[in-house]
């Protein structure tokens, strides 16, 4: 059964014991940080940095409040990772995790044309531009853990159960029990049909747009829409080819039936107008 | 009797050199320590000049092999016969070039054999790696007929003789297909692309606007060739081709606007954004304008018209993709790009290799169709090979 993660952004303070827990389970270098205009840190998801809290300072209620949002990679249900890579270097495992096959399975056939950045809805691959032969990083479910029955690093560290890790279909439910007991929930999970559905899923007080959440969007998968344009190749390239092979016989008799008279024609056609 | 090879260096010349040495050393320290150390791309910006540029304007530049192609030898339209070589040779170069770049600007560059025997064939990208993989090789076989008239070999002229049918067939499908599926490439970038330029049915815009700046670029180039090598520019078969690409254009617009409306974001392009000032930049200037000048003959029959009108068709297109490429990214991806000094380096010393290796194909092979006084052009430069060297090239 597919896993996945509650986050409930009313329950988190921001303490950042994910980042650590991430950076200490999956061994990956500390990066020296710079300032932005805000409290997180660091500023940017990258390479080096799969997850990451951002604080949001908002007007509720004539107050202003902090939310914090946690976000790495949303492991989609059906990844436009997976869809836009040739060499299908990403792919989304029967647990839950979307893996990056280079560095998981160590099954290297990445080219690195980054056009996986360029498709993910949630802009989350990054790339090593530091490295001579660079690989894509990215949140990876702690895919190893899950593998031994444990979950990720992140959510055994998070200190107030803002995470809750189980199966994707139960958190479902237990989503929307919260809903139902709390009015103040706003009558949403994020990422329950976004792009099909991810395996995180988000449940705010707030609405998702003023958190830093790209709301409105597609609920269709994004590998159907590339499939749906992908799959007319075979019939155009038999049919457009087909239409040019007959072309090209029945232009080339007309040529030798008519001789040089057709290019005059056309010639003195042309000469008519000038 | 085999003639001399012949390559005259001219002080323009020793400076295209120059650059694609500099190039060499770039691309060098490319590939040794990576793309941060060379590029301004980031993780905001992972496609940059190189592929913006290089890449996809490069390939829809190449777009007059196709069309060219498809009126010469499929339709054996032979008054058009004149310009399809020259047009070959652009192609050919131009997709040798955009595959060069692309092996540049990929991270993994050691791997960049495996996708010809890993298949994602749910990619997109599968399907424009595979086309273009495949076209630039039936680019090379096509002009090996051309080679072949100079170095001479009568058994493989005859096997790529009785060839030569379906692989012009094969060559104009596998253009279209992937015009076409650079275009597929940003379907995937629903919600992030702004919707002006968004659309399923990018793939159409592709490889139609790819076919009709064909004749637009062939025009430009042969009154460029023209002019160098003193030659008489071939003004009859330039205004003829001009019907195409009006027609193509007005046709561009029409299903433009549609598919604008169809969506309902028709009205976006008038929200005084930076994003709708570049798209009605690019639907004004560079198609509602040629349209025009193409429509009057006054202005057709004139060369400077012709030529004015198919720049701005060549200019429309590059602007167009790189509207899709940066313009339009620009509010999803955030962030700050601009191309280094590096990477400027290495697409001029890229461009600077193609024009180098046209002038020596023009001056080796016969590209440019023979003409009268080509013989006295030839003797007032000394050049042995019977075409002269081009003046200020």
């Amino acid at each position: 059964m597919p896993k996945g993660v509650l986050v409930d952004i009313t329950r988190c303070f921001g303490c950042r014991s994910c980042q650590v827990a991430c950076k200490q389970w999956n061994d990956i270098p500390a990066t020296p940080t710079t300032f932005s205009n805000n409290w997180d840190n660091p500023p940017e998801l990258n390479a080096y940095n799969w997850t990451r809290v951002g604080y949001h300072l908002i007007e509720k209620d004539n107050q202003t409040k902090w939310r914090f949002v946690k976000t790495q990679c949303m492991h989609c249900e059906e990844p436009a990772c997976e869809s836009a890579c040739f060499t299908h270097s990403f792919v989304k495992t029967k647990d839950g995790p979307v893996i990056y096959k280079p560095t998981e399975l160590k099954q290297d056939f990445c080219v690195g044309c980054r056009y996986c950045m360029i498709a993910c809805p949630f802009n989350i691959p990054k790339f090593e531009w530091d490295k001579a032969l660079p690989f894509l990083r990215k949140c990876r479910f702690c895919n190893d853990r899950l593998h031994e029955g444990l979950e990720p690093a992140c959510v055994t560290a998070c200190p107030s159960s803002a995470l809750k890790f189980g199966e994707r279909e139960e958190l479902l439910a237990e989503a929307r029990q919260r809903i139902d007991a709390n009015p103040a929930y706003i009558k949403q999970i994020y990422g329950e049909k976004e792009y099909g559905g991810t395996s995180w899923l988000y449940l705010s007080d707030v609405p998702f747009e003023q958190i830093g959440f790209k709301t409105n969007v597609s609920e269709k998968p994004i590998p159907l829409y590339s499939w749906n344009v992908l799959k007319w190749t075979p019939y155009i390239f038999v049919g457009w080819g087909a239409i040019l092979t007959a072309l090209y016989f029945y232009t080339k008799r007309r040529a030798e039936v008519h001789g040089e008279e057709m290019y005059a024609a056309l010639e003195t056609m042309e000469e008519e107008k000038k | 009797m085999q003639k001399a090879w012949s390559f005259k260096l001219t002080p323009t010349r020793y400076i295209l050199i120059a650059l694609a040495v500099i190039m060499l050393v770039i691309v060098l320290v490319r590939f040794i320590l990576g793309l941060g150390v060379v590029t301004n791309l980031n993780d905001h910006w992972p496609w940059g000049l190189w592929i913006g540029f290089d890449l996809l304007c490069g390939i829809a530049l190449a777009g007059g092999g196709f069309s060219t192609a498809l009126i010469v030898h499929v339709l054996h339209r032979g008054k058009y016969l004149p310009i399809a070589r020259a047009a070959l040779l652009t192609s050919m170069l131009g997709y040798i070039i955009a595959l060069v770049a692309l092996l540049f600007d990929i991270g993994r560059w050691t791997n960049f054999w495996r996708p010809f025997f890993y298949w994602g064939y749910h990619s997109v990208l599968f399907e424009v790696f595979w086309c273009i993989a495949l076209y630039t090789m039936i680019q090379v076989l096509e002009f090996g007929d051309i080679f072949l008239e100079r170095v001479k070999s009568f058994p493989l002229k005859k096997v790529l003789g009785y060839a030569m049918t379906p692989l012009i067939i094969i060559g104009i499908i596998l253009p279209t297909l992937h015009q076409s599926s650079l275009g597929q490439l940003y379907v995937v970038a629903v919600d992030k692309l702004y919707p002006l330029w968004w659309s399923m049915i990018m793939g159409f815009f592709f490889v139609w606007s790819a076919f009709f700046l064909g004749p637009a670029m062939v025009t430009l180039e042969g009154t460029l060739a023209a002019r160098s090598y003193k030659r008489t520019p071939e003004l009859p078969v330039f205004q003829s081709l001009t019907k195409v690409t009006l027609w193509m254009l007005i046709v561009y617009l029409i299903v433009k606007i549609i598919d604008l409306v169809y969506r309902g974001v028709f009205s976006l392009a008038f929200n005084g954004s930076f994003e709708s000032n570049m798209f009605l930049i690019e639907m004004i200037v560079f198609v509602i304008v040629p349209i025009i000048m193409y429509a009057i003959p006054t202005i057709r029959t004139k060369l400077w018209g012709v030529v004015t009108a198919s720049a701005l068709v060549v200019v429309g297109v590059i602007f167009n993709r790189i509207n899709v490429v940066f313009t339009g990214m620009a509010a999803q991806m955030g962030g700050h790009y601009f191309p280094s000094p590096w990477e400027w380096l290495v697409t001029l010393g890229m461009w600077s290799i193609l024009i180098l290796g046209y002038l020596f194909i023009i001056e080796n092979f016969s590209i440019l169709p023979k003409e009268e006084h080509a013989e006295e052009v030839a003797v007032s430069h000394g050049a042995s090979v019977g075409k002269g060297v081009p003046s200020g090239v």
